[in-house]
């Protein structure tokens, strides 16, 4: 078959993406040059465009002006929190929407709808009085419980939940006297594998990443989460670039490894609510 | 199968209800509750610090306050030049992009779509002090490409002409990909056959962009633009970070979102946060029924 380009595109436009490309990655390329350099060789004349050898002093100065493997560590455990949560609760919405009939059933679904259009700064002061009302101010159950029955997520399980999970299997499961707990957590579950490892993935990197919930409760900075302490490290004088920088790249591996293994299925979870 | 005491077993009347009680829950007590409090609250003068006890109903003020600060009018400007500066070229680029990628690339092409998707990913904290590096006045590694072809140094992230378009090539950096993936997806839907009848009629290229992928991807376009509107207006991690959380100087790159927060965090006026965050809302609503209306693909547009 005969596409229509084909070698009547010139190369130039070859050229044109492929270092679009490259400059797109070269951010992400500097990050890991300079989180191996000191911070006078970073803004020397030339700058380093190559890995130096200044990796381990970045990370003493790193873990000297920050807890940082503490605040590694509680992005890893709001991250698997937050998963959690977000699979359980999401999963158990999404079936009902998509196979029982209820009261309410389409306001409600509408309602979910409505709330992924609510704009993000709508939430920043009333999250914050509510969580300050609650006692959750410095506490990590504020990163993690109030999001996880997210409104994308609960869409994603709906649409797939729809087309996976067949209605007969689960009204023969009910005939055979399965209690209703029981065909969610033997039936439903496992057939909506495929849909829990992309929200998995999609609610662990936002979690890792989110920086406005932390900004609005966190307030010690051995609580913080990394997003956070980095951000804590840039506001003071004098920064300390190198490190900063390894800080960076420490907290942007994990996103390269997941994203590595599961650009796929990760691309195509983001864009889900795009196509029908 | 495992088997629960029956008083433990669900009703399948009562199942969905308790399915999507954690739904109904966390909806209510972080979701409405919070939102309706925030209405009551713009029409309240409170400091956090004083107490609950101190709140004091002073009806509009807080709204005829809003409507008359300087700076929130200025943040409003800034928002609107960095939604257009950041979002429209992400779509003109993206388009072309997307469609040139469809059509000639194939083993290459996840690797290279990959690459253009992978700062929508990543931590905008770890991007933005990243960037902040790069456009650091002495010498940064962009002034010292440009100190070798005799320009500047530039003071990027410190004039504020300079600023808004450092923060808004960060946010189109950041954004591209996911539009490419977006257009991809879209272009992926139109038969092939509407190609090959045009080749035969012999319909150029151009025009068969034109005519054929173009109107194809309405839908889309209308669709990706809602989306960079809607994400436009409330910017805040990227402003914020480059500008170390003030704005910048002169305010120049404080966004709406970012002024909202200050207004509540550094100066302590929940009240007046309340009151700028429904008018924000009321303009994004207004804007995005604006886009609605441009860009809606007319009647049952494929």
């Amino acid at each position: 078959m005969k596409r229509m380009s084909g070698p009547l595109v010139p190369w130039a436009a070859y050229a044109v993406v492929g270092v679009g490309a490259l400059i797109t990655l070269a951010p992400f390329y500097f990050m890991f040059v300079f989180a191996t350099q000191s911070r006078t060789n970073i803004f020397n004349l030339p700058p380093p465009l190559w890995f130096g050898d200044d990796l381990v002093t970045n990370l003493k100065i790193l873990t000297e002006r920050l807890p940082f493997w503490r605040n590694l560590g509680w992005s890893v455990y709001v991250a698997l929190a937050s998963t959690a949560l977000t699979l359980l609760f999401c999963s158990m919405a999404g079936y009902a929407f998509a196979l029982m009939e209820f009261r309410f059933k389409k306001a409600l679904f509408t309602l979910v709808i409505a709330t992924m259009l609510l704009p993000s700064f709508m939430s920043m002061i009333p999250t914050f009085m509510i969580m300050d009302a609650l006692g959750w101010i410095d506490q990590h159950r504020a990163l993690y419980i109030p999001g996880a029955a997210s409104a994308f997520g609960i869409f994603l399980m709906r649409q797939f939940a729809s087309t996976a999970v067949p209605k007969e299997l689960i009204e023969a499961a009910r005939m055979d006297g399965c209690g209703e707990f029981a065909i969610y957590w033997r039936i439903v579950l496992p057939l909506l594998k495929p849909a829990l490892g992309t929200l998995g993935l999609i609610t662990f990197i936002s979690s890792w990443n989110n920086f406005i919930g932390p900004l609005i409760v966190m307030r010690s900075v051995d609580n913080y989460t990394l997003p956070l302490a980095l951000r804590s490290l840039q506001s003071t004088l004098n920064t300390e670039w190198g490190a900063l920088m390894t800080g960076s790249a420490i907290a942007t591996i994990p996103l390269l490894i997941l994203f590595a293994v599961s650009s796929r299925q990760l691309i195509a979870g983001l864009t889900a609510g795009a196509v029908k | 199968m495992f088997s629960l005491p029956s008083a433990l077993r669900l009703s399948p009347r009562w199942a969905p209800y308790v399915l999507i009680s954690p739904f109904l829950i966390l909806f209510a007590v972080f979701g409405v509750f919070p939102l309706l409090f925030s209405l009551y609250l713009a029409f309240q003068s409170w400091e956090p610090t004083s107490g609950l006890g101190a709140m004091e109903y002073v009806g509009v003020a807080n709204f005829v306050f809003a409507l008359g600060d300087e700076w929130f009018w200025k943040s409003l400007k800034n928002t609107l030049w960095l939604a257009v500066a950041a979002g429209a070229p992400q779509h003109l680029v993206a388009i072309p992009l997307a469609v040139f990628i469809h059509n000639s690339f194939r083993r290459l092409r996840d690797g290279i779509v990959g690459a253009y998707f992978l700062p929508y990913i990543t931590s905008t904290v770890a991007i933005a002090i990243m960037f902040s590096a790069l456009f650091s006045t002495d010498f940064g590694l962009i002034n010292a490409g440009l100190g070798l072809v005799g320009v500047g140094p530039v003071d990027w992230l410190n004039e504020p002409a300079s600023l808004k378009p450092v923060i808004a090539s960060v946010v189109f950096w950041r954004y591209l990909g996911f539009n490419v993936v977006l257009y991809l997806a879209a272009l992926q839907t139109i038969p092939k056959d509407l190609y090959e009848a045009a080749t035969m009629d012999g319909a150029s290229r151009w025009q068969q962009f034109w005519w054929i992928t173009l109107p194809s991807i309405r839908p889309m376009m209308f669709f990706g633009v809602t989306l960079s509107v809607v994400g436009g207006l409330q910017l805040f991690e990227e402003p914020f970070i480059l500008t170390r959380g003030n704005g910048g100087t002169d305010q120049a790159g404080m966004t709406a979102a970012v002024y909202l927060y200050r207004m509540a965090f550094d100066f302590n006026d929940f009240g007046g946060a309340s009151a700028m965050s429904w008018l924000l809302f009321t303009v994004v609503v207004a804007l995005t029924w604006l886009t609605n209306r441009t860009f809606r693909p007319k009647g049952g547009a494929a």
